[in-house]
């Protein structure tokens, strides 16, 4: 057990670029045996994380007697001869990038993925200053439909990432290649839109997208609203992540913690209160301990599933609910933090104020700083809305936090940092690791070690759950007992996680998983890191440095936490407890299409509604053919103008279909053949009575 | 499980001699997808309902029709070919049958209408040792079509069908297997001419619990039906060649990637597997031996790039079909990751014959490097086309002069298009050059899968490139940059100067973006895409810049470019052309020649029927 790797001699080969020696040993391919020479070779299509896809042409180099050859696609080999910039592969490079160009929808001024764009970059690099085919700029329609993600076909320039990064990373596979030739397209399977697909909203598809083609959904624009109104209160927190991973853009560090800056640029924003999310982690490890101890003293519905990424609460909800009750019943911190700032903290915000004074729950607005797509969808829950309000009003990524920030123009670098605001600005170390991939279950274990065994960890660091591998487990004894936990990053990881369990393969206790590469920390809403690895690696860093330098390192420590249990919630599954801060979960597993109407009554007569379904399981059962024998019934009997039938997908009974339903009541098994009598009963004996 | 059947040759072929005798008379009707168009079937039909009682001279020799793969010489048909009588007859018409039967078949009497007429001379022809379009053939892959029924495996034993297959379980090992075809000198018939053998080598010596053979049925180049003849006319040759393959290489397991629009070839495999699995020359343990081989049929959807190997076999995996980077080649890792060999109908097609005769017997064919014979799909131009089969290195002269009888209405030639839409094309000047995968390479052309289309001086050439990165364009997949964006480029640039638009910097801009398509791209169907463009414009470039210095189509094909003008020799000066014209283009003085001012004029055409002397025409 654990996730200790034998480190393996690696033997040395060496290898010329250019003339010089360079030395290889385990790179995957010749790609990285340039770079590490120091020759940045350009490259659209390769990422690292993904499998090769060899398509943008763009790492051409000339081997010796190997002619022109894609390096991404090549294994080093040793004394092989390679040059990188030739008379062939610099032509081919230019204009590669000058055909992308002329098809492509070149309005960079106002792209969102300005600068930030690898055909900028590239096309500025290699020196492309005029492109002489004719423009191909298609007007193609954007999809919008998804919450969390925009797809503009007019920006993309087919490298493939995305479809490989949703089928590879995630194992949905909602994005593909449509179309032939110049019309080659990449868009979900029959041209639905994103909404109406396994979309978990994870967004891992905008964050290796090298253009503007797939991006993040952006609520700016909104939240400077609610910044300018006066009359609105406006509250934010800051996830955990968010803090290692912003000084990029400023040219900080990788990894660098900026929790400071960001609070000030956030209160010369106009932010009216700056709290921080590791409080509410802290509060869900409290609720999540207790649940799990509960769960592992009962055997039920082990092992514990963690509820804080919402891509992977989707994920099940859509493609194993079978699962959900393993899932823990905790609402995520983001919005815990939500319903508690909207009950509590609003009545803290009103205790010393006058009458006059008092802040109405209305003119609260929570906004959440995340390195997350999916908590944009999340936040729109129908179980964290009431009285049609959001617990969570508004989700920014760290994206568009940077880019806040420099709209505001504020000199991030050099503004002096500040204190987070009280009383949700106090938070443990436990709290922080969130953001990293094994962080929940590593707090978790501290405050569930603790309260079985009443006695004090030996050890805080639990190092086996740490790391950026996508499968890790660690057994801890507590009190004799054995707690195996499973800490799983990616779904497709997730998926074949499931799949053992199903098996009865897998006996653990605790299933942490996030959906993104490392956990939050490599969030599709964070800066891009699929450029380098060492990326992730030194974020994951800053975060578990956050830890140790923390007074605090177990939540129940935390004394604000200790003090609104005291003051609000009891304890942890109390009732109170569990309004706030619990939450229930839903089947999805069904598609979603348009109800498509095959024949409709006139107005004013006696109408009756049929319903069939024609899914895929009650198509194959031969719902087609109820639909023919039921049209034909109608038109023998003459009442063609007094039924609607309608084509509608998946009632959830697809082992006994086709199904159908009339005027409100369902029938299974309504097989052509059971039609006539279904008919008579319920259709014809209704007009037959009238007359 | 079904049930073992062991193979037993001998008592086939016996079984298969009766049969024959059985048979009697045979009265062959050509049946390949194009006599089939031209109504072979009704023709059959009709045999079948007059002659099923029917006596040759009312002796005692029975008659038997039979539907038979294609003769080739697809414009003449439908073929109907009575060899016992050693006649062929052409362009039969399902109306003609109650004649031949009453007259040929009851009376021995040729008809002298059905005989093939030459062409140039008006002669009559009665069978194909007369036949030009025959003479100058060497038929080994499709030696059997067109003379047995491809739906009754007896008509293939009877052939020495399955007999290569026995040879070489019987006595040699696999290694032996291809070394002999590493000797024959037999190259890939698909396009790239790679040694068959070698491949062969490669995929044995891959050590696998597992490897696929699969055969490479994706013909899609326009104007290309090679292996369709094959498939349609002969598909137990094609089994048996995968056979031999799949014992040689250390495979169970095959597939024919067939196209989905070749419902002929379809059926004739898929009846073809079922009579080889009856008999026990498909299953496990053949002819009692340890191998063991099945062949599934996998329909492709259309798509012309799943030609291409990699991309062939993501189609067969379910995906879509796009072409991946190699290495690694299918022959390390290919087919569910599995080694696989993939070879062409007519590479596996030619198996059987090397093995049955010898690497040294077939090596006799062909030249030095290019050994056996090759199929090419002749048509254009010519007066015979069809499909044909020569030795390599045969000269285009024989193939277009001798075999093609030569241009239509006695037209100079021009070029052919050779390879399809990733091939070039060859002049005069190459008339006399031998077809071969060395010669052809040097000249910027490609055997390729055997496409031949001739062009007359009606041709204009910088249309016909046009065409063929139009078909390319289209049928890109779109993975990788410079084939999905060059290539629609490519073709701007193209159609920008056929419709008279385009300047030199055009001209330029298409040469260099040609090269990097053709270095750049990821497949072969990328980088053999500019082939059209670049080798007409190495032997037509003065055509190119009539199209854009002169504006001029000198073939007269280019609508765009046509231009209307006034004989003034024939002009009556009558102004009739004047008061059409809806832009008053045309001016003159009344009896005398008028003409078109060519900057005013918009080429409506409007003025050509108005004229009382037939003085204006476009051209």
């Amino acid at each position: 057990m654990g996730t200790s790797t034998v480190d393996n001699k690696k033997t040395e080969n060496k290898l010329m670029v250019d003339g010089r020696e360079v030395s290889f040993s385990d790179e995957k391919n010749l790609l990285e045996v340039i770079r590490k020479a120091g020759i940045e070779v350009p490259t659209f299509c390769y990422r690292p994380d993904l499998t090769t896809y060899g398509a943008c042409r763009m790492c051409v180099v000339e081997i010796d007697g190997r002619g022109i050859q894609t390096s991404c696609t090549i294994k080093p080999e040793p004394g092989m001869k390679v040059q990188v910039n030739t008379e062939k592969t610099r032509k081919i490079r230019k204009m590669t990038v000058e055909l992308l160009l002329a098809s492509h929808d070149r309005d960079c001024t106002v792209c969102a993925k300005s600068e930030n764009c690898d055909l900028q970059d590239l096309s500025k690099k290699l020196g492309v200053r005029d492109v002489r085919f004719e423009s191909r700029k298609t007007n193609l329609p954007i999809d919008d439909s998804n919450p969390s993600i925009i797809r503009d076909p007019n920006k993309c320039i087919l490298c493939g990432a995305c479809v490989r990064a949703c089928r590879e990373i995630q194992g949905a596979g909602c994005l593909s290649f449509v179309n032939r030739g110049s019309e080659a397209q990449v868009m979900p399977a029959y041209g639905k839109d994103l909404r109406e697909v396994d979309c978990t909203y994870c967004g891992q598809c905008t964050s290796v997208c090298p253009t503007g083609a797939l991006r993040i959904k952006s609520d700016i624009d909104r939240v400077w609203e609610q910044l300018i109104d006066k009359k609105k209160k406006v509250v934010v927190q800051i996830a955990p992540a968010v803090r290692i991973a912003t000084g990029e853009a400023f040219g900080l560090p990788y990894g660098e913690n900026t929790l400071g800056l960001i609070t000030a640029a956030l209160r010369r924003i106009g932010f009216d209160a700056i709290f921080d999310t590791c409080f509410t982690a802290d509060l869900t490890i409290m609720e999540e301990a207790t649940e799990f101890i509960e769960r592992f003293k009962s055997g039920e519905n082990l092992p514990l599933f963690t509820s804080c990424c919402p891509a992977w609460v989707r994920f099940l909800e859509q493609r194993y609910p079978d699962f959900l009750k393993n899932l823990s019943s905790c609402k995520s911190p983001q919005q815990m933090f939500g319903s508690v700032a909207k009950k509590v903290l609003i009545e803290e915000f009103n205790l010393n104020r006058s009458n006059e004074e008092q802040i109405k729950k209305e003119d609260i607005v929570i906004v959440s700083i995340m390195p997350c797509t999916a908590k944009k969808t999340e936040c729109r829950r129908e179980e964290f809305q009431s009285e049609g309000s959001r617990d969570v009003d508004f989700v920014l990524t760290t994206q568009e936090l940077i880019r806040m920030i420099n709209e505001a123009g504020i000199d991030f670098r050099h503004i002096e940092p500040e204190h987070l605001d009280s009383p949700f600005g106090i938070f443990s170390g436990a709290g922080v690791i969130f953001g990293s991939s094994g962080g929940v279950a590593e707090a978790a274990l501290r405050t569930a070690y603790e309260k079985i065994t009443g006695k004090k960890i030996e050890k805080v660091a639990i190092t086996e759950a740490r790391g950026l591998h996508t499968v890790k487990e660690l057994t801890i004894n507590i009190e004799g007992h054995d707690v195996k936990v499973a800490i799983v990053n990616t779904l497709s990881e997730a998926a074949a996680l499931l799949e053992r369990i199903k098996k009865g393969e897998a006996d653990y206790h605790m299933v942490e998983v996030m959906a993104c590469p490392g956990g939050c920390l490599g969030g599709a809403g964070q800066p891009p890191s699929y450029k380098d690895r060492e990326i992730k690696e030194r974020r994951m860093k800053g975060l578990y440095d956050a830890d140790v330098h923390n007074p605090i390192h177990k939540s129940h420590d935390n004394p604000e936490i200790i003090r609104l249990y005291e003051k609000w919630l009891e304890k942890p599954n109390s009732r109170t407890a569990h309004e706030l801060l619990h939450t229930h979960y839903k089947n999805r597993k069904r598609i979603l299409g348009e109800i498509i109407s095959l024949a409709s009554a006139e107005e004013g007569e006696v109408v009756t509604d049929v319903q069939v379904c024609v899914g895929t399981s009650c198509y194959a059962k031969g719902s087609y053919n109820t639909i023919d024998a039921l049209t034909k019934l109608i038109k023998d009997n003459g009442l063609e103008n007094r039924v609607n039938i309608k084509a509608t997908f998946c009632m959830e009974q697809c082992s006994k279909g086709p199904s159908l339903v009339i005027d409100g009541e369902a029938f299974t098994e309504a097989t052509s053949k059971k039609m006539e009598q279904i008919f008579r009963d319920k259709i014809l004996s209704k007009y037959a009575a009238k007359s | 499980m079904t049930e073992m059947v062991k193979a037993d040759l001998k008592n086939e072929v016996k079984n298969a001699q009766e049969y024959f005798e059985n048979t009697g008379m045979r009265v062959l009707i050509c049946s390949g997808t194009g006599c089939v168009a031209n109504g072979a079937f009704d023709i059959f039909k009709k045999f079948r309902e007059l002659g099923a009682d029917v006596l040759y001279k009312n002796e005692d020799k029975k008659i038997t029709t039979v539907k038979t793969g294609c003769h080739g010489f697809c414009e003449q048909g439908v073929f109907v070919a009575i060899p016992d009588l050693d006649v062929i007859y052409v362009k039969v018409k399902a109306d003609d049958v109650e004649e031949i039967i009453e007259k040929t078949l009851k009376n021995g009497e040729i008809l002298d209408k059905f005989l093939y007429e030459e062409p140039k001379t008006g002669q009559k022809f009665k069978n194909s040792a007369e036949i030009d379009f025959y003479k100058s053939q060497t038929k080994l892959v499709l030696n059997n079509c067109g003379k047995i029924d491809p739906e009754s495996i007896e008509e293939y034993v009877y052939s020495r069908g399955y007999e290569a297959l026995e040879k070489v379980l019987k006595n040699s090992t696999p290694e032996q297997v291809c070394e002999e075809v590493l000797k024959s000198g037999l190259r890939g018939r698909g396009g790239g001419g790679f040694p068959t053998g070698r491949k062969w080598q490669f995929v044995r010596a891959n050590d696998s619990d597992k490897k696929y053979v699969i055969c490479n049925a994706d013909e899609g180049d326009p104007g290309a039906f090679m292996d369709c003849g094959i498939m349609e006319g002969d598909p137990h040759r094609l089994l048996e060649g995968m056979l031999i393959a799949a014992y040689a290489v250390g495979s169970d397991e095959g597939y024919i990637y067939v196209r989905a629009e070749y419902p002929l070839a379809v059926r004739r495999l898929k009846i073809a597997i079922q009579q080889a699995e009856n008999r026990g020359f498909l299953g496990n343990n053949i002819f009692g031996s340890d191998f063991s081989f099945k062949i599934k049929i996998k329909e492709g959807a259309g798509a012309f790039v799943c030609g291409e190997e990699t991309a062939l076999i993501a189609s067969i995996e379910g995906e879509r079909g796009m072409p991946m980077p190699k290495p690694p080649f299918p022959a390390q890792s290919g087919l569910f990751d599995k080694p696989t060999l993939i070879n062409n109908v007519e590479t596996f097609a030619n198996v059987p014959t090397v093995i049955l005769n010898g690497a040294d017997e077939y090596k006799k064919y062909g030249t030095e490097t290019s050994a056996g014979t090759k199929t090419f799909a002749l048509t254009g131009e010519v007066n015979n086309t069809g499909l044909i089969e020569v030795p390599l290195g045969t000269t285009l002269r024989e193939i277009v002069y001798n075999i093609g009888g030569g241009l239509r209405n006695n037209k100079e030639f021009k070029a052919v298009q050779i390879g399809g839409p990733s091939g070039g094309c060859l002049t005069r000047d190459h008339l006399d050059m031998p077809l071969d995968y060395e010669s052809l390479t040097k000249v910027g052309a490609m055997v390729g899968s055997g496409g031949l289309v001739a062009m007359n001086a009606d041709t204009c050439i910088v249309e016909v490139a046009r065409f063929f990165l139009q078909f390319t364009q289209s049928e890109s997949c779109g993975k990788c940059i410079p084939c999905r964006e060059g290539t629609k480029q490519m073709l701007n640039i193209l159609e920008k100067i056929v419709h008279g638009d385009a300047a030199l910097k055009d001209l330029d801009l298409l040469e260099e973006l040609a090269e990097v398509v053709k270095l750049g791209s990821l497949c072969g169907l990328g980088k053999t895409a500019p082939n059209p463009v670049l080798s007409t414009l190495k032997y037509f470039r003065d055509e190119y810049l009539a199209h854009i210095e002169g504006k001029r189509c000198p073939a007269g094909v280019c609508e765009a470019l046509k231009i209307i003008s006034i004989d003034s020799a024939r002009c009556v000066g009558c102004s009739k052309c004047t008061r059409t014209c809806p832009v008053e283009a045309i001016s003159g003085e009344i009896r005398k020649p008028f003409v078109i001012d060519q900057e005013k004029c918009i080429k409506c055409g409007a003025c050509i029927p108005v004229c009382p002397v037939d003085a204006i025409s476009k051209n």
